[in-house]
């Protein structure tokens, strides 16, 4: 199925035992727009070349800022007031960890992982959960019944069900009641040559985009050469979105 | 008279009233009005007519699945063109382009659940659950 899955567990541990010199990875923020701005041209589907994944450095990811969190509702359109909170809608959340030994405490932005074997679309009765080529993992609304196994399967939390009818859709981001949404990677900026909105949004940088699939990407070269963690690797589900510093 | 030749009269009498009811002014029409005309459609208006269902569901899964971007046909094209001035809206009114023609063919239009049919529409950009 996966092209890229357990063989990059093994190159991925001798990768971080290497944890190289910090040169060339402290390029300003806006360098890596230019070296993922690359719009497809209209009419060319999304290719199995690429994989997006997202590379975040929880040591710059600062406790009470949210900027993310805002940036991706506002994007995406979820505006809506809900009063039940275990209602709503979360494309992307922010987590405060704290270690107890060590009283170690740090945060991170949670959204959905792109997993490259993804359980949300192992479980879906209707074909409705879909990995894209380029490895970003939809829901396909069309088909959507609502039944939400996948928010059952999915161990990063990351879906969530729509409620209440929705007026507020950002024309390009469809997103309405009765189906399960969940980060989308911001695929119509994607697409276009842009970042994901929580990327651009972040002030401290701390979110790097680019493709896993392009040994010479900014993400690829840091991934190879610093410590990397996959959230519950153990699951080897071979996620898209990696961290730093948990 | 044999016992299914009954309703068959019946059916026969009844299509026959129908038939004379639609021949005259009795039967409600769509009123299709599009205000923002300015070029063409993506096809001639008895092909959309027929099939701009066909035509979207082949779009959207397209796009969708297959991240095709860019097609000719597209819902957001559509809005742009058939959103009438009074509800800046493809539906909301009855005189609105899609709802005047499923309200007529009595077909649900599910499309606006999760698409925006408003054209030129911007996001509030407001925060939630503040």
């Amino acid at each position: 199925m996966s092209d890229n899955d357990n063989g990059r567990r093994g190159f991925l541990a001798t990768g971080a035992t290497m944890a190289a010199g910090l040169g060339f990875v402290a390029i300003a923020p806006g360098i890596r727009l230019i070296e993922i701005a690359q719009a497809r041209p209209a009419g060319e589907a999304a290719s199995s070349a690429v994989r997006w994944g997202m590379l975040i450095d929880t040591t710059k990811c600062a406790s009470g800022c949210d900027a993310c969190v805002s940036a991706c509702a506002s994007e995406n359109g979820i505006v809506e007031q809900v009063e039940d909170p275990a209602q709503r809608s979360h494309w992307i959340r922010k987590i405060d960890l704290k270690d107890k030994q060590s009283g170690r405490e740090h945060s991170l932005p949670m959204m959905c992982q792109h997993c490259a074997e993804p359980p949300c679309v192992d479980v879906c009765p209707t074909g409705a959960s879909m990995k894209r080529a380029d490895g970003i993992v939809l829901v396909d609304r069309h088909i959507c019944i609502g039944c939400r196994y996948c928010m059952m399967a999915c161990p990063y939390k990351a879906r969530s069900f729509v409620h209440e009818p929705l007026t507020e859709q950002n024309p390009e981001v469809p997103r309405g009641v009765g189906c399960v949404e969940a980060c989308t990677l911001c695929v119509h900026r994607v697409d276009r040559g842009q970042l994901p909105a929580c990327v651009e949004a972040c002030p401290e940088g701390a979110l790097l985009f680019g493709d896993l699939g392009d040994p010479n990407s900014e993400i690829s070269r840091r991934i190879a050469q610093e410590a990397t963690t996959q959230v519950r690797a153990d699951l080897q589900l071979n996620p898209g979105v990696r961290y730093q510093g948990i | 008279m044999k016992r299914w030749a009954i309703p068959l009269v019946i059916l026969t009498a009844w299509f026959a009233a129908a038939g004379t009811a639609c021949a005259g002014d009795g039967l409600p029409k769509p009123n299709i009005v599009i205000e923002n005309k300015d070029g063409q459609c993506v096809a001639p208006p008895e092909e959309m007519r027929r099939n701009h269902m066909e035509m979207l569901k082949h779009q959207r899964d397209l796009t969708l699945r297959e991240g095709i971007r860019g097609s000719k046909v597209s819902l957001n094209g559509c809005i742009e063109c058939h959103a009438g001035k009074k509800t800046g809206s493809v539906i909301g009114s009855d005189d609105s382009f899609c709802q005047t023609c499923h309200a007529y063919a009595a077909v649900k239009l599910d499309c606006w659940d999760c698409h925006q049919p408003k054209a030129g529409y911007k996001a509030t950009g407001a925060k939630p659950h503040e």
